[in-house]
């Protein structure tokens, strides 16, 4: 199996290029402010929060230990609504079968809501690259398909451009309409309605992702806030819905509990404007909807993380909180990552889906401050994971010989105590004394990725353990 | 692709451990409720103002009319303050049919909705309280798109089908059919975006205003 244009062995290349791209840094700070304020408002107005996450993790724990028996029970629900499910093994698996439904449908041109799996999979370049055109419909991903980008951000794909980017690639792209000046947001709404308003109508086949499969009915359930999954599934004479099989979800109930969690920690709505549950296409006197309805279940490595150490990222419910919450995330933005999975919860899915070897940057990219485990919905443990990660990078002996010799030597020190404390308290004193003058340091010998962005403070004279043995305490 | 499906469920199967917890057969057949919300232990007045509050917290407007018989006039009073074409698409619903849109000034064409008509009416199937969201269940008499195409929604809501949770949606479904509707949207709020710099602006692709009329029962 393979993630799609997977370049995170380039990770500090790009968080380089990012941080000094003053363009994306501005564009990132929007997050903050928008994303985890209203989430901490929706938190508020809901008492019940963290007693439905707890709901939430039994439900998903419990779809895990028995996924087989939900996929065969969401198969056989599925097609008593006259609906077909296909099983892809891999990316290529996948990509084959949707290529055969368009193919059957005698389709040239789809529609898409916003899917995940997709860019997991490559789907857009690979129907382009048999004749058929794949047009992106959520703003978002509009945006970022005609910039030729991916997405930065699972649930704000264009969190990187602002509008005068935005403005300038609509004037280049929608030739029959006026110019846009960047602050006419309205114009620019409008504009983007009007063209993909044309796109859906024109479709042969519709493509949309899955928030839940459920396994008691048969439904597949999207959550948008555009409206532009629905408008993919309802015109087109065919809906096909990509989805990871980890999505699938006992019953009714259980997906009303994930629902409460949902869109509150996604944007900090109470619900998002719409929540759709598809179950099969059109019956008979229907007067719209698809003729045909197309589940592709999409492995490409999950069945093998089943049994491992980073089982539970196939809680993820995939509402980017963790990436609002993350400061890395916040500073080098989602394309660094290099992956369609970016952030905390990327760090993890990229190198499990994928590999290691060359991945491995991806779980250091963290400062372990526990943020996302905080937030996250399904109380994912992201930070063990990452550690897990790390030690298996460790031992895979991939690692630079400078890396190796030097986590060697530290951890050769830091295991003897007396030798540590030594060290410790001569480096201390030491810097002290150079620093006394200024109180910090703007260059150090062996500290320059540090002191290249800020300076270091210098040490007062006496180690931590010193002070606390002497009976000092905060 | 059984090939495929023998393959994915085998490796599940061998990544899982030989002895697994609860028996997923009782859970499908016997669905059981999770935690409902403590803002729904309301009496039925105390709900209904519930989801009036909620619906309008989410950018829809509402009106109460006190019978079947006032919502053309509510419909046509609404497109006139908004200084919209009195022209609807209305879902062909027999609820709905009963109702008189000729005498009122509203011209109403029955059936699916087309790219070009401004205004869509249709009948909520339920509505859920907790969140101020909308139920609604395609068929025959209640074509999907109406949802989503024109740009002015109105959706009328009998009283007594607003619930307090969707959970109780799901109940009254089950009662009515033993498999789910092809298409049930829950509808909360009008189509919206923060695309551009987080910035929420509405009527991305489905209805720029969402206006429910809501009617009192005998």
């Amino acid at each position: 199996m393979t993630l799609h244009r997977l370049r995170s062995a380039a990770f500090p290349a790009s968080a380089i290029r990012a941080l000094g791209d003053r363009q994306l840094q501005s564009n990132l700070s929007r997050l903050k402010g928008n994303f985890l304020e209203r989430r901490a408002w929706a938190m508020a107005s809901l008492p019940e929060f963290d007693a439905l996450r707890d709901e939430a993790v039994a439900i998903k724990d419990h779809v895990l230990e028995h996924l087989d028996t939900y996929l065969e029970a969401f198969e056989s629900a599925v097609a008593a609504g006259g609906g077909e499910v296909h099983w892809a093994r891999d990316d290529a698996e996948a990509r084959r079968i949707v290529l055969g439904i368009c193919r059957d449908a005698g389709a040239s041109t789809v529609t898409k809501g916003k899917t995940m799996v997709s860019e997991e999979i490559g789907l857009n370049e690979w129907l382009e690259s048999a004749g058929i055109e794949a047009v992106e419909t959520d703003l978002g991903e509009y945006i970022v398909q005609l910039a030729g980008e991916a997405p930065s951000h699972i649930i704000a794909p264009a969190i990187h451009k602002n509008r005068r980017q935005v403005s300038e690639l609509f004037n280049r792209h929608h030739a029959d309409l006026e110019d846009r000046d960047a602050d006419d947001l309205d114009g620019l709404l409008a504009d983007a309605r009007t063209v993909l308003r044309g796109r859906f109508l024109a479709a042969d086949v519709g493509i949309t992702g899955a928030n839940f499969l459920i396994a008691e009915t048969g439904q597949t359930v999207i959550v948008t806030n555009e409206g532009n999954g629905d408008l993919t599934q309802l015109l087109p004479r065919v809906h096909v819905v990509l989805a990871g099989i980890e999505k699938v979800v006992p019953t009714l109930e259980d997906v009303s509990t994930m629902l409460r969690l949902l869109a509150r920690s996604a944007t900090g709505q109470e619900m998002s404007s719409y929540t759709t549950f598809s179950a099969g296409p059109r019956r008979d006197g229907d007067a719209d909807g698809p003729e045909a309805f197309h589940v592709v279940l999409v492995d490409n490595g999950r069945s093998a993380l089943l049994g491992g150490a980073t089982r539970e990222i196939l809680r993820c419910i995939r509402c980017g909180c963790c990436l609002n919450a993350c400061p890395v995330y916040g500073k080098v933005g989602g394309h660094a990552y290099g992956s369609a999975y970016p952030g905390p919860v990327g760090a993890v899915l990229t190198p499990s889906l994928a590999g290691l070897a060359e991945t491995a940057h991806l779980p250091n990219a963290s400062s372990l401050c526990g943020r996302c485990e905080e937030v996250c919905p399904m109380r994912i443990p992201i930070p063990r994971m990452l550690r897990h990660l790390r030690e298996q990078e460790a031992q895979s002996g991939r690692a630079p010989a400078a890396v190796r010799n030097g986590l060697g030597l530290w951890s050769a020190v830091a295991a003897r105590p007396r030798l540590y404390r030594r060290l410790t308290s001569l480096a201390a004193g030491v810097l002290a004394l150079l620093g006394r003058r200024r109180g910090r340091f703007s260059s150090l010998p062996l500290a320059r990725s540090w002191t290249g962005t800020r300076d270091l403070a210098s040490p007062q004279g006496r180690s931590f353990q010193s002070r606390w043995h002497a009976g000092e305490r905060p | 692709m059984s090939g495929a499906r023998e393959a994915i469920l085998g490796r599940i199967r061998r990544s899982l451990p030989a002895h697994r917890g609860a028996d997923p057969a009782a859970r499908l057949s016997h669905p059981r409720r999770n935690l409902q919300p403590a803002r729904v232990a309301l009496s039925r007045e105390g709900l209904v103002d519930l989801f009036v509050r909620k619906t309008r917290a989410v950018g829809a407007t509402l009106a109460r009319v006190d019978g079947a018989a006032d919502v053309p006039g509510e419909v046509a009073r609404y497109l006139r303050e908004r200084n919209l074409p009195a022209e609807v698409a209305i879902a062909p619903h027999p609820d709905l049919d009963a109702m008189d849109w000729s005498s009122g000034t509203v011209s109403a064409r029955r059936g699916r909705p087309l790219d070009g008509d401004r205004c869509g009416v249709n009948l909520a199937v339920g509505a859920v309280a907790e969140t101020g969201t909308l139920v609604m269940a395609s068929g025959a008499d209640s074509p999907a798109t109406m949802n989503f195409l024109p740009e002015t929604h109105v959706a009328v809501v009998r009283e007594g089908d607003i619930l307090a949770t969707a959970e109780d949606v799901w109940d009254r479904l089950r009662s009515r059919a033993r498999t789910p509707p092809r298409t049930v949207n829950m509808i909360t709020g009008v189509s919206r975006t923060g695309d551009i710099e987080q910035i929420i602006q509405t009527g991305m692709h489905g209805p720029r205003y969402l206006h429910i009329v809501l009617v009192k029962e005998a």
